[in-house]
């Protein structure tokens, strides 16, 4: 599956049944493999701190299965679905999260630490805005090579209030590198809305002063999102500069599992549960005859039977080596 | 009298009760005061109980503006690797102030961070950093590791007119102990007996100090008496009461859940060798954690940490007794 990310790719994120097939597939298998993350992380068989992405998969799926392996993307500590969408092996994923040495990081690294190199993946950071200028970095490095290879970084609202951001878009613009900062807009930072962090209203007004283009769009709409990323694709990988692409979503889980949410509005969550993207791409799909209910039915059993031979998998793995703190602490 | 309540409650209340005697103490950061029913916000109103951006360096920089203009702020960093964003503003601004304008301003502020999460939190949020502040002048490191001393270190680090990292320690956030009624407060640079012994020295910080307590215990019952400290503050450090228990026991232990080269116990091992020698009948032995990042994976993160079994084999090591099963 992964392999189909950069063959789906179509100049202007122009869409026909087996793109839009595509889409719901992958956020089928997020949305699938994050709804078993909750009971394995209740049980303590994954540990640690895990942050799910129920509700905001239109933004992966809609960015990350337009890039090929050799387009980078950088995400943060809400990571497995930019993972998953980018092609990492979701069997791989899940022994990562149960800290097992099949793991992709061997078990080192854990939810908010993945890193899959061969499909482009170089990597959460758990520390807010860490990513951005990585981005930045590897943007640049692209535009030194001459390929102009575009480097995609995922960050949510709440990061766009640390200096670092501004710092990024700004060098980003000075030296007019191929990278798209993608906003997941979710209106939240942890348990604070957005009202209480800022005056400003969209992350896309940030960019103007850049001179950085930007725009905003409905990230509960995989459509739109895989349209509207797909124009500012052609543009970044036409040397263009960089772009800023907002998403506006909402996260239907908790901040973290285990979150008890005092903080959330019922009836917000209410509302948000129609816009869900998994099923307006259901609805569009049939009305555009892009697939049926009975295939769409079909694509969420794959899904499910995906995770669950993920899940034969990883718990089938061992423990990572006690070798490997001293390994690997230094690259030799 | 004395009531009981969590490590983090205890925290919370010296908090309180700074803010309820004194009117420029003030209490801002992340997640903070979001909800009308917040009890700082119902309190103290939202002039003086705030919530920050995403923004540590002008979280942390605003507290030390507002500290020379003659407030007290209290900043919630929440984990304590936030506060390397704001590296300048926690090492080399507030800090120096002081000194650079021949006293005539002064920081007092207070930073609280949590550190120590090592359940899982892997490479970004577990680490013990305290070590890489101890050592820069002009502040001062407290890290509690009962809820006494919660209560009293924070009442001081409030009074305190320098700048103060307040460590807690995640893991002890639960933990139940006794804390006084009322006005307490726990001087600096003064470490406490946690447990009196006369063999060996064991010293150790934040949960640490319940690791060395385990193993004194299991020590007592193979006969071997081990006195357990708690510097308490690592800057100021009281060198002095373990100089004084090492004059009695001959034999260091030194214990610190930070990465050996940037850990207190290092810093405490070199003061005992220089001022101490003649005490000492062995070699000072440290327990911490192994020079890397903590793993993901729950088999490698209690690899490279200091535990109960690898002190009293420490111990045992010193005291030059047979390998005590762990
Ligand atoms: C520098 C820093 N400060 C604070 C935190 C704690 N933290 C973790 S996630 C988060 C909220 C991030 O909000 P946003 O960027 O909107 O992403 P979302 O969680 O909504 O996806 C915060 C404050 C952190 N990880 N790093
Ligand atoms: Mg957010």
């Amino acid at each position: 599956m992964a392999g189909e990310n950069g063959a789906l790719r179509q100049g202007g994120g122009t869409l026909d049944a087996n793109v839009a097939r595509h889409l719901l597939v992958t956020m089928w298998r997020i949305r699938a493999f994050e709804e078993r993350l909750e009971p394995l992380k209740r049980s303590s068989t994954v540990h640690g701190l895990t942050h799910l992405s129920i509700g905001q998969e239109a933004v992966a799926a809609g960015v990350c299965t337009q890039l090929g392996n050799d387009e980078i993307v950088y995400s943060n500590h809400r990571a497995h679905g930019h993972a998953l969408a980018k092609g990492v092996d979701m069997g791989r994923l899940l022994a990562e999260l149960m800290g097992r040495a099949d793991g992709c990081c061997r078990g080192l690294g854990g939810s908010m630490h993945v890193v899959d190199v061969a499909h482009g993946f170089f990597g959460a950071t758990g520390v807010v805005g860490g990513n951005l200028p990585f981005a930045v970095g590897a943007a640049f490095a692209s535009r030194l090579r001459g390929d102009s290879a575009v480097v995609v970084v995922f960050f949510g609202d709440g990061a766009a209030q640390a200096g670092i951001f501004a710092e990024s878009v700004n060098l980003a613009s000075l030296w007019q590198v191929p990278v798209v900062f993608v906003c997941e807009n979710n209106g939240f930072a942890e348990f604070t809305p957005r009202s209480a962090h800022t005056r400003v209203e969209r992350v896309s007004d940030l960019a103007a002063p850049f001179h950085v283009t930007a725009a905003t769009v409905d990230g509960n709409d995989v459509v739109e999102v895989h349209r509207a990323f797909g124009e500012v694709l052609a543009s970044a990988s036409a040397g263009k500069g960089p772009f800023l692409l907002e998403c506006l979503t909402h996260r239907r889980s908790g901040h973290y599992v285990g979150d008890p949410g005092g903080y959330r509005v019922a009836s917000d969550d209410e509302s948000w549960r129609d816009k869900d993207p998994i099923g307006r791409l259901v609805r569009r799909g049939a009305t555009e005859g892009w697939f049926g209910e009975d295939a769409a039915r079909a694509i969420e059993a794959a899904a499910r039977d995906e995770v669950e031979a993920a899940v034969a998998f990883a718990s089938a793995s061992p423990f990572p080596d006690l070798t490997l703190p001293a390994d690997l602490t230094y690259a030799r | 009298m004395a009531h009981v309540i969590p490590y983090i409650a205890a925290i919370q209340e010296a908090i309180r009760e700074e803010m309820e005697r004194d009117e420029r103490v003030l209490y801002f950061g992340q997640n903070m005061a979001t909800s009308p029913d917040d009890p700082f916000l119902k309190q103290f109103g939202p002039a003086r109980v705030r919530v920050t951006p995403i923004s540590e360096t002008a979280e942390i920089g605003m507290a030390t503006g507002a500290a020379m203009a003659g407030f007290r702020p209290v900043v919630e960093l929440y984990m304590a690797e936030f506060l390397l964003v704001a590296a300048d503003q926690v090492v080399n601004e507030g800090s120096r102030f002081h000194f650079m304008s021949k006293g005539a301003v002064t920081v007092p502020m207070v930073l609280v961070a949590g550190y120590g999460f090592t359940y899982g939190w892997a490479g970004q949020h577990t680490g013990s950093i305290y070590g890489m502040f101890m050592g820069v002048p002009g502040l001062r490191v407290a890290m509690p590791s009962t809820p006494a001393d919660a209560k009293g270190l924070m009442t001081t680090a409030i009074r305190d007119d320098n700048p103060v990292l307040f460590f807690h320690h995640y893991l002890l956030a639960l933990t139940e102990g006794e804390v006084p009624d009322g006005e307490y407060a726990v001087p600096f640079g003064v470490a406490d007996v946690k447990r009196s012994g006369s063999d060996v020295t064991v010293v150790a910080t934040g949960n640490t100090v319940h690791s060395a307590l385990a193993a004194a215990e299991t020590l007592a019952e193979r006969g071997v008496s081990a006195e357990v400290i708690d510097p308490r503050t690592i800057a100021p450090l009281d060198v002095d009461t373990i100089l004084g228990s090492v004059a009695r026991t001959g034999h260091l232990v030194v214990v610190d859940q930070a990465t050996r080269h940037a850990s207190a116990a290092a810093v405490i091992a070199a003061e005992v060798a220089q001022k101490g020698f003649s005490s000492l009948q062995a070699p000072i032995s440290l327990v911490t954690a192994l020079d890397s990042s903590i793993a993901y994976a729950e088999p490698v993160e209690s690899f490279v940490l200091p535990d109960e079994h690898k002190i009293v084999a420490a111990v045992g090591e010193t005291l030059g007794l047979a390998p005590l099963p762990g």
